[in-house]
């Protein structure tokens, strides 16, 4: 069978049925994935939760709320709780002002305040130098630069350059200070929420964004944390005693 | 089918597409910096080769010569985008670590070189041999960059440490490393062709 | 100040060629002679400008609002495809000199992972359309400042002794590696301007 001419019927015909057939077949693969690609997107954001704060049984995702972080964006909390009871929580931050720019971070507290754990969502550093963010600040073993356990209401983080308790990675102040920006921030945001305007600060992310929900969640963690300082001051009296 | 196998070994020597074709660089250059990125990006181009060599294939004469090129655009797009979302479904973490040159897949000039020059003027089995062997060349190139850069820059190969991470020369898994190790590949394949001529 | 910042980074940190790896093949191919390098420089600008204009406008206006995102690589592709096409007709119509200096890159350049690079790319970094042309624009200018560096250095290379291997493509490969090593003295400058 010899090639179709060249006239402009047969082009047009041509284009516009392979056009059409391919509108429909990329449309029915769309359908397939589209399920499993929101789900790979939310089970990627669960396991970055799950690596930053204590274990629990609930969907953060699905309780998350924002806080504004007083630079006129806002920050993401991720609630952990165990049955009924907050454990944790995950919040995101960022920085720009590191060495390659943005600098994106999920870190969890437990509810006395302290650092979980961390992990740097996204980062432009210099592999070998700044890139070394991602592990620097965990190390147990070096409790100069480990900011695990730090109970932040106690501490603001800083380099030690900067007459701060944290040691900088070396060579890599300017991430170092951008990183220990982020997770001050962070800290700041939401106990400025908790304690300050706790009623007009937060909104909830996700489906559930009714009014009612919001005022439950922000009363929720305050309970929470003033049932833990009253069971705190209960241990220490025992301990006194 | 002896001259089928011809024409898959073809394209994985005497017209490799990184080493002699000299086509493709961009996606080259940019994801090998471990073996395992460089064989993924190696893979999935070779299935957007082989679908759209096989699409071509059956319908060169079904697409008027004036509108060859835009026709043959949005075959392989259609390939591009179909690998696109199965990868963002299924293998997410992958995806992440190719980013945009999976759908930059559509403007290599590897896939709408060989629709051209071979899927359009040949039958479907062959173009479909040959999208597998031009494939099969372009991840084995892939693979061996990644694999010489992940090595040389980190002391592991597919991840597994071969030496300690500390002696590894960091520059070879930036910018810089991707250009000078293909330079020095592709001198050493055309030093063994002209050996083997 | 964020746009410089921007224009900045686009330029010189993260530069298209030598850090993102986008452009190369006609980067290898054009290179050869100033002149040459120059022309194609001047098209890509042109083209690149326009279509990430092009390609923004019916990200935000068409895709995005019929949940159509999936359709994104084809459309860009063809929108771009059409685009240079057009620029093509156009020109010879117009300017028949400027046709005669550029004409020979603009089909060349349909298939540059550049044009198609930047529209992808200024969509995930989620800029508006002021930045988003800026951005197309300074990675234009990084382009062609690389181009152009890198042909004088080819138009060198041409009259020095290479060993037979090395010869063509894979000394200038080792040339912009050396290159892209000389610009990653570039990070962290536009910190300077924060």
């Amino acid at each position: 069978m010899a090639k179709l001419e060249s006239t402009f019927k047969n082009m047009f015909l041509s284009l516009f049925t392979i056009c059409l057939v391919v509108a429909v077949l990329l449309a029915q693969v769309n359908k397939i994935t589209a399920k499993p690609i929101a789900e790979a997107k939310a089970k990627k954001l669960e396991n970055a939760i799950r690596e930053v704060v204590p274990p629990f049984d609930n969907n953060p995702v699905a309780e998350a709320y924002k806080i504004p972080d007083g630079a006129g964006d806002s920050l993401t909390v991720y609630p952990a709780k165990k049955g009924d009871e907050l454990v944790g929580f995950a919040i995101t931050s960022y920085s720009n002002n590191a060495f390659g720019g943005n600098i994106q971070i999920i870190v969890g507290f437990d509810t006395n305040n302290r650092i979980v754990n961390y992990s740097v969502l996204s980062h432009a550093e210099t592999p070998g130098l700044g890139a070394k963010v991602v592990q620097w600040f965990k190390d147990p073993s070096k409790p100069n630069r480990c900011i695990i356990g730090r109970d932040l209401s106690k501490e603001k983080l800083s380099v030690s350059k900067d007459g701060g308790n944290v040691d900088a990675i070396t060579a890599s102040t300017i991430t170092s200070r951008a990183f220990l920006e982020a997770v001050n921030k962070a800290y700041a945001a939401y106990t400025h929420t908790i304690v300050g305007d706790a009623a007009s600060g937060a909104t909830t992310a996700g489906e559930d964004a009714v009014s009612g929900a919001t005022t439950e969640n922000d009363e929720d963690i305050a309970s929470d944390t003033m049932i833990n300082e009253n069971n705190k001051t209960t241990e220490e009296e025992n301990h006194a005693e | 089918m002896r001259n089928n196998i011809k024409i898959l070994i073809n394209g994985i020597v005497k017209e490799n597409p990184t080493f002699v074709l000299l086509l493709g660089m961009c996606p080259t250059l940019a994801t090998s910096s471990s073996a395992l990125n460089g064989m993924s990006m190696g893979l999935a181009t070779l299935f957007v080769l082989t679908c759209s060599n096989l699409a071509i294939s059956s319908l060169k004469n079904l697409i008027p010569d004036m509108v060859r090129i835009p026709a043959y655009i949005v075959v392989i797009a259609t390939f591009v985008t179909i690998v696109e979302m199965v990868m963002n479904a299924y293998l997410p973490a992958l995806a992440d670590s190719l980013g945009i040159f999976i759908p930059l897949i559509v403007v290599n000039c590897i896939v709408l070189g060989r629709a051209e020059a071979f899927a359009s003027k040949n039958k479907v089995v062959s173009s479909v041999f040959d999208g597998l062997g031009i494939g099969i060349g372009f991840t084995l190139a892939l693979t061996i960059l990644g694999a010489l850069r992940e090595f040389l820059g980190t002391g592991k190969i597919f991840s597994m440490t071969v030496y300690p991470e500390n002696y590894g020369s960091l520059i070879f898994v930036l910018a810089p490393g991707a250009f000078i190790v293909l330079g020095y590949l592709i001198a050493i394949f055309n030093k063994l062709q002209k050996k083997t001529n | 100040m964020e746009i410089i910042g921007i224009i900045i980074v686009a330029v010189f940190v993260n530069n298209i060629v030598f850090s993102q790896f986008l452009g190369i093949c006609p980067f290898l191919g054009v290179s050869k002679k100033i002149d040459t390098a120059i022309g194609m420089s001047a098209a890509v600008t042109f083209v690149i400008t326009l279509s990430t204009l092009v390609t923004y406008l019916i990200q935000k206006g068409i895709l995005e609002n019929f949940g159509l995102e999936y359709l994104q690589t084809i459309t860009f592709i063809l929108v771009i495809a059409a685009l240079v096409q057009m620029v093509e007709i156009i020109m010879k119509k117009i300017s028949p000199p400027l046709y005669q200096a550029l004409g020979v890159y603009l089909p060349l350049i349909t298939t540059n992972c550049i044009i198609l690079g930047v529209a992808i790319l200024v969509i995930q970094k989620d800029f508006n359309l002021l930045e988003s042309i800026v951005y197309a624009i300074s990675t234009a200018i990084g382009y062609s400042m690389a181009l152009i560096i890198f042909s004088s250095i080819r138009e060198q290379l041409a009259l020095t002794k290479v060993p037979k291997a090395m010869q063509g493509v894979p000394i200038a490969l080792l040339t912009a590696g050396i290159l892209a090593m000389a610009f990653m003295g570039f990070s962290g400058i536009d910190q300077v301007f924060k």
